[in-house]
């Protein structure tokens, strides 16, 4: 390990950090920047263990190559999260970068990069690194390395006064090997860890410098656009491109199995020459497909079957029988689009046999291996260039790939370097979408009110396992999963399935609250006795919110919790109604559990942009399926959330000290059912299925129901 | 040929006059700064200034703005040397993923030169771009924070 793995000057001492003659540190990063932050706090958790000066911390993005796989994200995923045998915490643990290279995983998602390659890769590789520099000091100066101690980038040994810095022990440090299991800080001692970092990736986003897969330029390069067969499944069936070809700048036209490609000088001609394109398409067979069918066969699935275990304690759905009261529900929510804001592009060159790809992507080694796939050729002979990601959400993820195969298909055909750029419509009706679900609740109470029974039949396993449970101590549970396949094809959208179950889950639990006369925060809490942690975040929100007190006339509340990936968040939602009846959001107040924050400020951000994204599906999202295709097609009819409906967010955390949990995602779930609860205390009006866009509101129920 | 002023220097394009502005910039002048979002003036990623009032490039026509002077965010300020807006959106950290970002600041830098001390409502009337990362809490807070900086 001690070798140099990647070319230049200075001393690479794991295959993580690099000391430098001037003393900077670099640390690779082996995850994708999509404004996470993870660029800033991953090298913050090595350098607090390194004990480096923030000042001379700097970072790259490390390539796309086995070396620097999420050896720890495979360790993660393996263990679930759970602790990893110290034996095995090492940063030159080869066991494991062998099985992530197997695996091809250099993902950025799961909000696993902080959990996963910061805990066990970052900061154990900043614990070695500073070990192996106190070993080189104190052999430099013939003195035990125990009266050596680093500081601000620099071994000092206090008897002697004798002071080197990094840079000077670099090459030293470099011989010996790193220790798999260096001691690591006591986060009473944290210096960088806890505060807030200015994210190094910031100042070129204000000058317009930072370079996305879409701003790239490769010498000869041409531009294609696309025409995609627009029934999800169908091919293209014949094509006229005379016209086309003789249009102005135009070089090429590529069928594709599904879409019909122009490449030409720039892209706007390549886009123009598009609807010059005489093409017939097939529909696959799904041309009668329409979301109300979907939501039929998704109705006829569970109506018709048992389906499979997910959950079954106590006397499962049998105890319904024997409940005094039974509340009964059915939910669904639809497709929705990921829609980040920097469209599909990809940029390749296939030239003697090699295949150069420029991509802003979730996962470098997983897109080598697509690209490698679509090309004919061996992963070796790829070669992945990321770049920074304009959103992902998920989108940019492993098993997402149609436009890095289109792209990869279209330069090799062409036989020059190929910028391939969607248009916003393309995006939003040819992407990997959040699943629809239909879920059917019900519940029990005994004689004294209290919940004894909590029963759900929902479509579609989907990850994490988890998501579809719930904290809450009710005796008996039947939680139970029918499939039912459809041709839309589904990726992980922020948060993955914890969206849908977390709706329907916490807006249930919000019924059931009101069926037994009690504050849905109270109820909450009786429910929660074992669970200190969700008990605390839901404590918190509710504090800092001041439920209960008191609201501007024609304001009310709502409430809802969910562990994600580790962090607990429990929001509150303030709601009003404007004078067309439309909800209008006035504050969130956010309690967050992640165990530890890294970076105090990028995690608030995490959080507060988590709520803005359900936030906007909670009001607007929604894809609709007629003829097999998707309709909507562009922001008007994909509407989002914008600086004036901005709520005002109010984040707050517990460092609990529980294992750490992720950031990227958790804000998402909570936000969608605690405004739908907030709009039934409002309006008296229960919203059992989503966008709240499709309801009518008023609040006359409301006050009339008051009135009796 | 088009002749147009782009960042304080006259540029000639042998183009389509009919080519949004944008991908003028984008594919002829390699200005990729500014970003393609939507292609309909939906989203405001391509925010550009016209003759200094914000535009959306995606859907203006290069012929339009023949003769005139556009500014780019390239134009805005450098990193040895930010202009007060810039420095206000790195002190509240406003850039996620970024990509909406010089939209944003084209947007913002408009609105303050010809409303120096804009209020909430103000802020919102003009600021009607699209980020998907939900920054606009921290857009909000920079605005006000570069006004006052300029005062």
């Amino acid at each position: 390990m001690a070798g140099s793995i990647i070319g230049g000057e200075g001393a690479q001492l794991t295959t993580w950090v690099r000391i430098h003659p001037d003393n900077t540190v670099t640390f690779y990063v082996p995850h994708g920047e999509m404004g996470q932050g993870v660029h800033t706090a991953l090298p913050m958790m090595a350098a607090e263990e390194m004990e480096a000066d923030w000042d001379l911390v700097r970072m790259e993005q490390a390539p796309a190559t086995p070396t620097f796989a999420n050896g720890p994200l495979g360790k993660g995923y393996l263990t679930n999260g759970g602790g990893v045998p110290s034996a095995l915490n090492g940063a030159a643990n080869f066991a494991t970068y062998k099985l992530a290279e197997l695996m091809n995983l250099q993902i950025t998602g799961g909000s696993t990069a902080v959990r996963f390659t910061g805990q066990f890769g970052m900061r154990v590789t900043g614990a070695a690194a500073k070990e192996m520099l106190i070993k080189a000091a104190a052999e430099k100066w013939g003195v035990a390395e125990e009266e050596c101690t680093a500081r601000l980038s620099h071994v000092l040994h206090e008897a002697s006064g004798q002071k080197a810095t990094f840079g000077e022990l670099a090459e030293l440090a470099a011989e010996f090997s790193p220790s798999a299991n260096p001691v690591l800080k006591d986060k009473k001692d944290y210096t960088i860890v806890g505060t807030a970092k200015q994210r190094f990736d910031i100042p070129a986003k204000v000058t317009g410098e930072s370079l996305y897969g879409i701003d790239v330029k490769v010498p000869g390069m041409l531009y294609a656009a696309i025409k995609q067969v627009p029934v999800i499944g169908g091919s293209v069936a014949r094509v006229n491109d005379t016209e086309a070809l003789a249009a102005r700048g135009v070089r090429a036209v590529v069928t594709l199995e599904d879409g019909v490609a122009v490449v030409a000088d720039n892209t706007w001609r390549a886009k123009q020459a598009l609807d010059l394109l005489e093409v017939e398409f097939t529909d696959g067979g799904n041309g009668h497909v329409s979301s109300d069918s979907i939501f039929a066969q998704f109705d006829t699935a569970l109506a018709e079957n048992e389906g499979e275990e997910d959950v079954e304690r106590g006397e499962g759905a049998e105890a319904l029988a024997s409940a005094k009261t039974v509340v009964e529900a059915d939910y669904r929510v639809p497709f929705l689009a990921h829609a980040t804001m920097e469209p599909m592009n990809c940029t390749v060159r296939i030239e003697n046999g090699k295949c150069d790809v420029w991509i802003g992507t979730q996962d470098g080694l997983g897109t080598r291996a697509v690209a490698a796939d679509a090309a004919g050729l061996s992963d070796d002979d790829v070669t992945i260039h990321p770049l920074m990601m304009g959103g992902g959400f998920g989108r940019r993820s492993p098993g997402s790939p149609n436009h890095i195969i289109q792209a990869v298909k279209i330069a090799k055909e062409v036989g020059a370097p190929v910028k391939l750029t969607w248009s916003r419509e393309d995006d939003m009706q040819h992407d990997y979408y959040r699943p629809a679900v239909s879920a059917r609740m019900s519940a029990g109470f005994d004689e004294e009110g209290n919940l004894t029974t909590w029963v759900n039949r929902y479509i579609r396993k989907d990850e994490p396992a988890e998501a579809s449970h719930i904290p809450y101590a009710v005796a008996n549970q039947s939680i139970r999963y029918v499939e039912s396949e459809v041709h839309i094809p589904y990726g992980p959208w922020r948060s993955v399935a914890h969206t849908q179950h977390t709706f329907f889950n916490e807006s249930f639990a919000d019924e059931l609250a009101h069926a037994a006369g009690k504050d849905p925060y109270q109820f909450r809490r009786d429910l929660l006795k074992d669970q200190p942690r969700h008990l605390a975040v839901l404590d918190l929100a509710a504090k800092k919110a001041n439920w209960g007190g008191p609201l501007p006339e024609g304001h009310a509340r709502g409430i809802a919790v969910q562990e994600s990936f580790q962090t607990i968040v429990a929001e509150v939602v303030e709601v009003s109604l404007d004078e067309n009846g439309r909800p209008r959001v006035h504050n969130v107040t956010a309690a967050v559990d992640c165990g530890e924050v890294i970076n105090t400020d990028t995690a608030r951000a995490q959080v507060e942009s988590g709520i803005i994204y359900g936030l906007t599906a909670a009001l607007y999202g929604e894809i609709t399926v007629e003829n097999g295709a998707v309709v909507e097609e562009n922001f008007p009819d994909y509407e989002m959330v914008r600086l004036a409906n901005t709520p005002k967010m109010d984040v707050h955390f517990i460092e609990s000290g529980a294992k750490l949990g992720g950031l990227g995602e958790p804000g998402t779930p909570p936000v969608a059912p605690a405004l739908a609860n907030a709009l039934f205390s409002l309006t008296g009006q229960r919203i059992r299925s989503l966008p709240l866009k499709n309801h009518e509101f008023s609040r006359s129920n409301r006050l009339a129901q008051a009135a009796d | 040929m088009i002749s147009l002023q782009v960042n304080g220097e006259w540029r000639e394009l042998d183009v389509e006059p009919e080519m949004p502005l944008l991908w003028a910039l984008r594919d002829e002048l390699g200005l990729t700064g500014t970003k393609f979002g939507c292609g309909i003036a939906a989203c405001g990623a391509c925010t550009v200034q016209v003759d200094g009032v914000a535009q959306r490039s995606c859907v203006l026509p290069v012929g339009a703005v023949d003769g005139a002077s556009v500014r780019t965010v390239e134009n805005l300020g450098t990193a040895d040397n930010l202009s007060a807006l810039q420095a206000a959106w790195i002190k509240h950290q406003v850039p996620q993923c970024g990509y909406c970002q010089s939209g944003m600041l084209m947007a913002a830098d408009a609105l303050l030169s010809e409303n120096p001390n804009p209020s909430d409502a103000d802020i919102d009337a003009a600021m009607t771009n699209i980020c998907r990362c939900g920054t606009y809490q921290r857009v909000r807070a920079a605005i006000h924070d570069a006004a006052k900086a300029k005062a």
